[in-house]
């Protein structure tokens, strides 16, 4: 049996290596909002209360469009109803949780943490106090987070736009899914997935995010029809 | 106005996180919904890696020789072998920096 805190550790340590990408997109997240016109506070203010990557600079860009509230709200919600499937799988193991530590760890949960955490959460399902290891990738994340956001604000895009470094966040995904490329029945439902994404890219909202996600889901259900 | 805009973004954004680990039990869930939400990370992220790659800022389809194609097929080959996340990342971005500013430029 780990300790909390060595669950804790673990799970600091399972995440950081994404920070190589976290960390430079952060930045840029926090420089555009000031670019775009805003007032600083407010830029910041969203990595605090909204805490989630890309959504928030889709809300700046379309506020600063001239969309209206309502509309960079929804695209906010849609982007990130993503969570609701994270939250489905993560349940399974932290249903003995009280109902206050659901909702205050449910802060922390991103997807960089969750996929770290779920691949940990997999291979050590007797572990009495799992749910630390979500606290450390998810307090990691949020850390790394306000800094690099924050000094995206105060200090402009240091990091030199011609390096391209938001293809960093792709590649940061692809270190997850990767080792899932050996497993055909995960390839064909990561293709659909990705095709979708981007036949319906230009679906309004956003909402490629979590159409992609609900068709592969479905070819997933199809395939284990098939297996059986 | 636009604090109580990002106020309700991130209400509703911590719902889209709370919802299902707080509100959801385990038997609410039958072992063929539990076998299909073993893809999820399968079924979510190429949503992420795929407009990425092949999208650029202006939301228009990328050429087939872009840079960032080449980098991706080097981060899935070293991620494949190395099992590192530093090193699929670092991979990835070196060799489309090696691109974009030895070969292209």
């Amino acid at each position: 049996m780990l300790t909390k805190k060595q669950l804790f550790t673990r799970g600091m340590l399972d995440i950081s290596p994404h920070m190589l990408s976290v960390i430079p997109f952060g930045i840029i997240c926090g420089a555009i909002g000031v670019e775009l016109g805003f007032d600083p506070y407010l830029v910041y203010a969203m990595s605090f209360i909204i805490f989630g990557g890309a959504s928030q600079i889709v809300f700046l860009q379309l506020l600063s469009g001239g969309a209206s509230s309502l509309v960079a709200v929804a695209s906010v919600g849609i982007i990130n109803s993503r969570h609701l499937l994270y939250g489905a799988v993560l349940s399974e193991y932290l249903e003995k949780l009280s109902f206050i530590k659901k909702l205050l760890i449910s802060y922390v949960v991103v997807d960089q943490g969750f996929a770290e955490s779920n691949k940990f959460f997999k291979k050590n399902r007797n572990e009495e106090f799992l749910h630390y290891h979500l606290i450390g990738t998810g307090c990691t994340m949020w850390v790394c987070w306000q800094i690099a956001t924050l000094s995206g604000i105060v200090l402009g895009s240091f990091v030199p736009e011609e390096l391209g470094l938001k293809f960093a966040i792709p590649l940061t995904f692809i270190a997850i899914v990767v080792q899932d490329l050996k497993k055909i029945d995960h390839v064909i439902v990561m293709i659909t997935c990705g095709l979708s994404s981007l036949l319906f890219f230009d679906a309004p909202f956003k909402s490629y995010i979590i159409i992609s996600p609900i068709i592969a889901l479905f070819v997933a259900a199809l395939l284990l029809r098939l297996k059986k | 106005m636009t604090l109580t805009a990002i106020i309700f973004a991130g209400i509703l954004t911590y719902f889209t996180r709370m919802t299902m680990i707080a509100l959801i039990s385990r038997d609410m869930l039958g072992d063929k919904i539990k076998a299909v939400l073993e893809y999820v990370p399968s079924a979510v992220f190429p949503a992420i890696i795929f407009p990425g790659i092949f999208i650029n800022d202006f939301g228009t389809f990328i050429e087939i020789n872009d840079p960032k194609i080449f980098g991706a097929l080097v981060a899935v080959i070293v991620g494949y072998l190395s099992k590192n996340i530093i090193a699929t990342i670092s991979a990835g971005l070196v060799s489309y920096w090696f691109l974009i500013f030895v070969v292209f430029n």
